[in-house]
């Protein structure tokens, strides 16, 4: 089964890279862009067929590892 | 004095910090992170570089190596561990520290000398140093510290925050913060203070003719007070 997450700056933490992306696409003529936040996607394969429990070991995953709480949040997908 | 220095795939400073401790007197050992015991050590030094390559954010992957659970017993019953750079990057990562270093501000990787001064004498690294402001050097492209509110309330309570980046004149503001660190931080102790993660480089200041002299006095103090 495959679990999708994305994980993304906490709202509030600065996003130095977002911010050079929104500041080049401005300089591009993309005049109505106001702020992009950049973050991470994966995909992992589980050899597992409830999709319970397969989002419930993903979780623990992003807890673990995928994610830095401190300043990321996650989002299971 | 024995000192064990940890090397993980990708660290760079694993050999200076290694010349830097025998020059002082330390009996050094390199322990692979692949190991699972560490020898009897007075300090175990994490090194900078950039283990793993920074792959998912940095200090992540190696903060969850065979040897890290060594490092963190030896942490809790109050051995001095010591991470620099990368190193400090791998503490908060494990949790042995709070907080994380992000990317620096201005998304520039920096690599210059800077002034830090020296907040807090009462611990085993910085005890009867000659100095309140020191030299060192730093190079990293995510050093700008950030922690939560509380977190930081929390840090300076305790007086946690060891070493401040500033001028040398130790004037503490954004002209003098490289990298966008909350409060100009380059380094903090747990509450213990057995544990201290920094940015600056001090074994890579302990040579007077090639560079400065400022990381030997960081080590030759750090060797008196284990003694």
């Amino acid at each position: 089964m495959k679990i999708k997450v994305i994980v993304t700056l906490k709202n509030g933490v600065l996003d130095p890279q977002g911010k050079a992306i929104q500041q080049t696409l401005n300089g591009m003529n993309f005049d109505n862009v106001n702020e992009i936040r950049q973050g991470k996607f994966f995909e992992i394969n589980l050899n597992e067929n409830d999709e319970g429990k397969a989002k419930s070991k993903v979780e623990d995953m992003c807890k673990k590892l995928l994610a830095n709480l401190v300043i990321e949040d996650y989002k299971i997908i | 004095m024995n000192s064990s220095v940890i090397i993980f795939p990708g660290s760079n400073c694993d050999r200076d910090m290694d010349v830097a401790l025998k020059k002082f007197g330390f009996k050094n050992q390199m322990v692979w992170h692949d190991d699972q015991n560490i020898p009897k050590s007075d300090i175990i030094v994490l090194p900078g570089g950039f283990s793993y390559g920074d792959y998912l954010r940095c200090g992540s992957i190696a903060s969850k190596s065979k040897i890290i659970k060594s490092v963190i017993e030896f942490a809790n019953s109050g051995g001095l561990i010591l991470g620099i750079c990368n190193g400090f990057q791998i503490l908060t990562e494990t949790g042995l520290l709070p907080g994380i270093l992000q990317q620096n501000k201005y998304l520039n990787f920096i690599c210059k000398n800077v002034f830090v001064k020296v907040n807090d004498k009462n611990n085993k690294y910085f005890k009867n140093i000659k100095k309140d402001i020191l030299e060192l050097h730093i190079a990293h492209n995510e050093g700008n510290y950030f922690c939560s509110n509380e977190e930081l309330k929390s840090l300076e309570d305790n007086n946690q925050i060891a070493v401040t980046y500033c001028n040398k004149m130790g004037l503490e503001n954004d002209e003098n913060n490289p990298n966008g660190a909350i409060k100009n931080i380059a380094g903090i102790f747990n509450k213990n203070k057995n544990v201290l993660g920094m940015m600056p480089h001090p074994e890579r200041m302990v040579d007077a003719h090639l560079s400065g002299e400022d990381g030997s006095l960081f080590f030759e103090n750090l060797l008196e007070n284990l003694k």
